[in-house]
């Protein structure tokens, strides 16, 4: 039996990994929710920024400031990418294919620009640690928590409130009567993917403050993730989030209860019901 | 015949390449082509045909490289002992699964690749924490290599060639036997292929067995040819990726797609090792996925498919129905229903109908729209089950059976809006129900048989292409022919004459007529009155569940329920 100590500093890692799989569920859910696009690329884009925020913050830049930079870019190719399977017709399950092959063409570029050797970000940030009681915060990981709870709430409430959102909804569940009603889908599909690949980038800049970067590591959370995109709902904004943080905290209370290792069986357990149970739900 | 034979052919000619010591760099390239055929294949046989795409083939795969590894270095078990083993312990696993997963719902399309994608996480979890693993790996390295040829290089060559080609022939076989149709019905549309016979369920377990064991195969070689089996490796997520990049890349829809893909992707890697761009080797792979998806995607081997000219319909042998026997309306109910209820969250679709249908008659079922007429229709071909009640056709009782059965028992029916089997040409998919249906024919009287009812129903120059290209009339006269195609003693049918012009359903109705006079009894859902009126020789009315009328269609439309039921209550 662990020390309560010990049980505290778990469940805090746990939320903060949570918080991290819920940016990374974030744009993954919307686009496949709402756009159709199951966008395996995402984790490949999200390490892709993890490496441009490490190579920019290398060269002297704060790495919040190559958001400035990492952002619209990634706005671009996300929209580029929707553009194209708008274009070619592009059905869910290709889709997959067509982003995995993405995936190796963007593995294949980091390998060959930083090579296949750890590369670790060297920022003023991953210094700075708070102590709560008996425990450690460390400030990136705290800023992946803020970072992922407010780009999920203010994604809900747009989505919730705006028209932007009400018309996104619309088109989603269907396209040619919402476009019957004036809703420009194009536009919007376009808009966002874009949002959602700039949500990868937000994600890499997570993954570079807190993280040792390896070209590998972009099949590290594909697994865990999926499992958090459908446990939180397809389309969800606050699902991934709440699903993350869930999956999270049972990862790390399996590793202080037993062994380290055994952590996937708790998420892929979940999945597996789920989907046996509840397939409606999803 | 002859595509065996010539396998074996290139089987036995392929086995001499060791004589001619080449480089040994040759065989471990080959080596590669023709495990990663088999994997591509095996999983083709499921997931190509069937439409089921799986994620955990590295699961079966995996179970495989650990059943080898365990039994050899644990057990002390001879090698090529082990490779049946693993065979039977994957399809064990597979079948397991399956019975659980394919019970559930609907799990299609992503949702079933993720669930048999975690499955392989989970497992590979288990195999690191417990004994099998443990976590540092097993090595092989003490495992004695069956001396099969001169060197171990050929010996693993020899090995994956027998495997890569008994994988071959065995998706040659599946996908022209009749699990292979039933299969490729079951990925354009599994109700219907339910319904008109296809035993969906048993069909997919055993396609998922077929593909766990050749899958085992091959991670039992695979094991001693890497001789360190890791889970980090084995159940790596590029494996069930990479199999699936194969198949589609060469073509899911036939059993040659998946080998050729193989090939192409291990020449290319292989090609780029070699030289100093690995990198640029795989995102080159990347790429190419990339393309064919966008431009082929049936692809490489389903577009060379199309290129090459179709063959031309065979003739048919005019119309003959001298298996039927001459109408009889004997009045003997042939279908009973007696207090059937089906509930839908709340909405009491069938409130305690009963009905009788006998033997040889035309009966018009009626009523407004939501009355109930579709669902009775769906609970007596087995498609619901019924809340309670029962149903009796030809003295066995059916409200329990599948829907395969029934359709076996010789209750065919027919879709309001046409669904047929979107890739399976016009003939093919009159073909099936001759197969699956009650006619149950062998495939070649089979088809023999559809033809005839291709031209019944003036189908017959459309024999060979698909349904996609068919019009609104003709795809309902292919809903009618595909019922017909099963020699069924009842058919129902739903709306068949909704959505065509007046001279078409002229032409219906003298149809509807001959089918009668050969012998079926027949349920007519119909909002077309005239049409009605001029078949049936009884009508049902049904209002909100209920049986609300019955007897001879011109006495029945004029009651004044009737009326009510349709038009509202008279406020004079």
């Amino acid at each position: 039996m662990p020390s309560l100590a010990l049980l505290a500093q778990s469940l805090a890692s746990g939320i903060f990994i949570g918080a991290l799989y819920g940016l990374l569920g974030l744009g993954l859910s919307l686009a496949w929710g709402l756009l159709g696009q199951i966008n395996l690329a995402h984790f490949a884009l999200a390490l892709l920024g993890a490496y441009l925020t490490y190579q920019l913050g290398t060269a002297g830049l704060d790495p919040l400031a190559t958001l400035a930079i990492v952002l619209p870019a990634f706005f671009v190719f996300g929209a580029a990418l929707h553009w194209l399977f708008a274009r070619f017709a592009v059905s869910a399950f290709n889709s997959l294919l067509v982003t995995f092959g993405l995936t190796v063409i963007i593995e294949a570029a980091i390998q060959w620009i930083w090579s296949a050797d750890f590369r670790r970000l060297e920022s003023h940030y991953a210094d700075i640690r708070y102590r709560v009681g008996t425990l450690y915060i460390p400030l990136p990981e705290l800023l992946t928590l803020a970072l992922a709870v407010a780009l999920s709430l203010a994604l809900w409430a747009a989505l919730r409130y705006t028209d932007f959102g009400k018309a996104l909804r619309a088109s989603a569940e269907d396209a040619s009567m919402a476009q019957a009603f004036g809703v420009n889908a194009k536009a919007l599909a376009l808009l966002l993917s874009g949002i959602s690949a700039a949500l990868a980038g937000v994600a890499g800049l997570c993954i570079a403050l807190s993280y040792t970067l390896a070209p590998s590591q972009i099949y590290a959370w594909v697994g865990v993730v999926f499992a958090v995109v459908m446990l939180g709902g397809l389309g969800s904004a606050l699902g991934p989030l709440i699903a993350g943080i869930v999956i999270g905290v049972s990862e790390a209370l399996t590793m202080a209860f037993t062994a380290p290792s055994w952590a996937p069986l708790v998420s892929f357990s979940l999945l597996i019901a789920l989907l046996l149970l509840r397939p409606e739900k999803i | 015949m002859r595509t065996l034979g010539a396998l074996v052919a290139a089987g036995v000619a392929l086995a001499g390449v060791p004589l001619l010591e080449l480089p040994a760099f040759y065989e471990s390239f080959f080596y590669l082509v023709f495990f990663w055929t088999v994997l591509a294949t095996s999983w083709n046989i499921l997931s190509g045909y069937s439409g089921y795409f799986s994620f955990g083939h590295g699961a079966f795969f995996g179970t495989g490289m650990y059943t080898t590894a365990t039994l050899t270095m644990k057990a002390g078990m001879p090698f090529l002992w082990t490779l049946p083993v693993c065979a039977g312990i994957a399809a064990l696993f597979g079948v397991a699964i399956g019975a659980v997963v394919f019970r559930a719902g609907r799990l299609r399309g992503e949702l079933f690749a993720l669930l048999t994608l975690a499955v392989s996480y989970v497992l590979a979890t288990v195999i690191l924490n417990t004994p099998i693993d443990g976590g540092p790996g097993v090595s092989l390295a003490a495992v004695a290599i069956p001396r099969l040829a001169a060197t171990p290089p050929s010996t693993f060559y020899l090995l994956a060639l027998a495997a890569a080609i008994v994988t071959l022939a065995v998706a040659y076989q599946v996908q022209y036997s009749p699990l292979g149709r039933g299969l490729f019905a079951i990925h354009d549309d599994e109700d219907v292929a339910e319904v008109l016979g296809v035993p969906t369920y048993r069909y997919k377990l055993a396609a998922l067995a077929i593909s766990c064991a050749l899958a085992g195969v091959a991670g039992g070689i695979h094991a001693l040819f890497v001789s360190y089996v890791t889970v980090g490796e084995t159940f790596s997520i590029v494996v069930p990726l990479s199999v699936v990049l194969m198949s589609v890349l060469g073509g899911t829809r036939h059993w040659l797609g998946p080998a050729i893909g193989a090939a192409l992707i291990t020449a290319l890697l292989y090609a780029f090792t070699a030289s100093d761009y690995a990198v640029a080797g795989r995102a080159a792979v990347g790429l190419i996925l990339i393309v064919v998806i966008l431009f082929m995607p049936q692809g490489v081997l389903g577009q060379l498919l199309r290129w090459t000219a179709r063959p031309q319909p065979k003739p048919g042998s005019g119309l003959e129905f001298t298996h039927r026997h001459a109408a009889i309306q004997d009045l003997t109910p042939l279908l009973s229903a007696t207090g059937v209820s089906k509930a839908f969250a709340g909405v009491q679709a069938l409130a305690g109908v009963d009905l009788v249908v006998r033997r040889g008659e035309i009966l018009g079922l009626v009523g407004p729209n939501g009355s109930g007429k579709s669902t009775l229709i769906n609970v007596v071909s087995g498609h619901y089950r019924a809340d309670s009640g029962r149903v009796v056709f030809a003295g066995s009782e059916i409200e329990r059976l599948s829907a395969h059965r029934i359709a076996r028992l010789g209750i065919a029916r027919t879709y309001q809006i046409p669904r047929p089997f979107a890739h399976l040409s016009v003939l093919e998919n009159v073909t099936l129900p001759a197969m699956f249906g009650h006619a149950a024919l062998a495939r070649a009287e089979a088809e023999r048989e559809a033809m005839r009812w291709l031209e019944y129903t003036g189908l017959a120059p459309k024999a060979l292409v698909l349904p996609g290209e068919l019009n609104l009339h003709q795809r309902k006269f292919l809903e009618l022919a595909r019922a017909l195609a099963a020699r069924p003693q009842l058919l129902l049918l739903d709306e068949v004459l909704s959505g065509l012009t007046p001279s078409e359903i002229d032409g219906a109705i003298t149809l509807v007529r001959d089918i009668r006079a050969q012998g079926a009894s027949i349920v007519f859902v119909e909002h077309v009155m005239r049409a009605v009126m001029q078949l049936a020789d009884r009508i049902v009315v049904l209002s909100y569940g209920r049986v609300i009328a019955e007897g001879s269609p011109a006495e029945v439309m004029g009651r004044p329920a009737v009326v009510e039921a349709y038009l509202g209550k008279a406020h004079a």
